[in-house]
């Protein structure tokens, strides 16, 4: 990691002016998620500026997968905290949210208008078609991967969060909080990480 | 008032949504839909939809929406702030925690018990888009014969589609066209 020191103020500014450049411009042209913007983050960070190395950009994103939130966000603010502080975790995570912000309040005005139009709704119906044959064939993976394990946990966990949720309309909040006290007392375990 | 709502509700939501885009879809929609009916199921994967196809995460376009839908651009502003808001100060103390500790075998346990538990929420939004799509119906279907044979044409090819390793922006594309073109034909 490249040190930005503070007592240059010209330096400092300069680092936040183009992580927040390169940052904005990584999240307003990358459709796909997480995923794709990780590895342009990298293009960019490491081997581009040099202020952070590619392990613990790898270390730091495995994390930031993991935790709570957006992952695209999250790998944002850890890869932002590391190169230059708070300062530059805020600089990394606006530019992130801004495009998408700038861009979807644009379309959520003209919706209406757009969506009560009839043409549109075939499209638009035949698209929540192929949205809904993303989400099957997401399940799908993620049950065969779960399958494949064949640990018995993680298994109850699924099946019993998929009934009470389901069947007995049990608020989600609350499923997610039984099943977080359930793998922090019992899945400590490495065999349970990923 | 209403932006301090969107505000909290969607701190709550980025507080446990785990494990990316589609993990967060079943949470947003639990509270956007189902609790306080800013949106409807059609509308929300409609979101889903352009979220695939523009650029940014679906959790933020869907707080975005949200929020322009409720309180204008305010809302908007208000929702994705919400969300984003627990993560921040989360990977700030993993930071921190990572710094003191190394290995922290507790937060590993608690997502390792997430894990599942997503796969199990997202099969059942996925439920709800399959309703949709085959049906027209938001819930369980009451009729089960008020099939729609467009639709499950649709749901199909794009299902042998994604099998054949196709892209996500030329698959959405595709079914909005053949769509149309099935609607046009009646």
């Amino acid at each position: 990691m490249i040190t930005i020191s503070t007592d240059n103020q010209d330096t400092r500014k300069n680092f936040l002016w183009l992580l927040f450049k390169s940052t904005f411009l990584i999240s307003a042209f990358t459709v796909g998620g997480g995923m794709v913007l990780i590895p342009l983050m990298k293009a960019k960070f490491v081997d581009e500026y040099h202020w952070i190395d590619d392990k613990e950009t790898l270390d730091l994103v495995a994390i930031a997968q993991s935790l709570p939130g957006i992952m695209a966000c999250n790998s944002a603010i850890m890869l932002g905290y590391r190169m230059g502080g708070l300062t530059a975790a805020l600089t990394a995570l606006l530019a992130t949210v801004l495009p998408p912000l700038i861009f979807l309040t644009i379309i959520s005005i003209f919706y209406d208008a757009f969506a009560s139009n009839e043409y549109v709704q075939m499209i638009l119906k035949g698209m929540q078609c192929g949205a809904t044959a993303i989400i099957i064939n997401v399940v799908i993976g993620l049950l065969q991967k779960q399958l494949k394990k064949k640990l018995v946990l993680p298994m109850v966990i699924l099946v019993g969060t998929f009934i009470a949720n389901y069947f007995f309309g049990i608020n989600l909040m609350y499923c997610i909080l039984v099943d977080a006290i359930i793998g922090a007392l019992v899945m400590r375990e490495p065999k349970y990480n990923d | 008032m209403e932006c301090l709502l969107l505000y909290i509700e969607f701190c709550k939501i980025g507080l446990v949504c785990v494990g990316g885009g589609y993990a967060s879809m079943p949470l947003i929609q639990a509270v956007v839909v189902d609790q306080y009916h800013w949106m409807t199921i059609p509308q929300f994967i409609d979101i889903f939809t352009i979220s695939q196809m523009t650029p940014g995460p679906v959790g933020v376009n869907a707080a975005t929406f949200c929020g322009t839908r409720v309180a204008g651009l305010p809302g908007s502003i208000a929702a994705t702030a919400g969300f984003v808001t627990p993560s921040f100060f989360l990977c700030i103390f993993v930071m921190y925690l990572l710094k003191k500790y190394g290995e922290i075998t507790l937060i590993k346990g608690i997502l390792n018990g997430l894990r599942p538990a997503v796969v199990a929420l997202i099969c059942v939004a996925g439920l709800s888009f399959v309703y949709l799509a085959l049906w027209n119906s938001e819930t369980f279907p009451a009729d089960l014969g008020a099939f729609d044979m467009k639709g499950a044409i649709i749901l199909v090819l794009a299902l042998i589609a994604i099998r054949k390793k196709i892209g996500v922006i030329k698959l959405l594309f595709l079914s909005g066209l053949l769509g149309l073109l099935l609607g046009l034909a009646g």
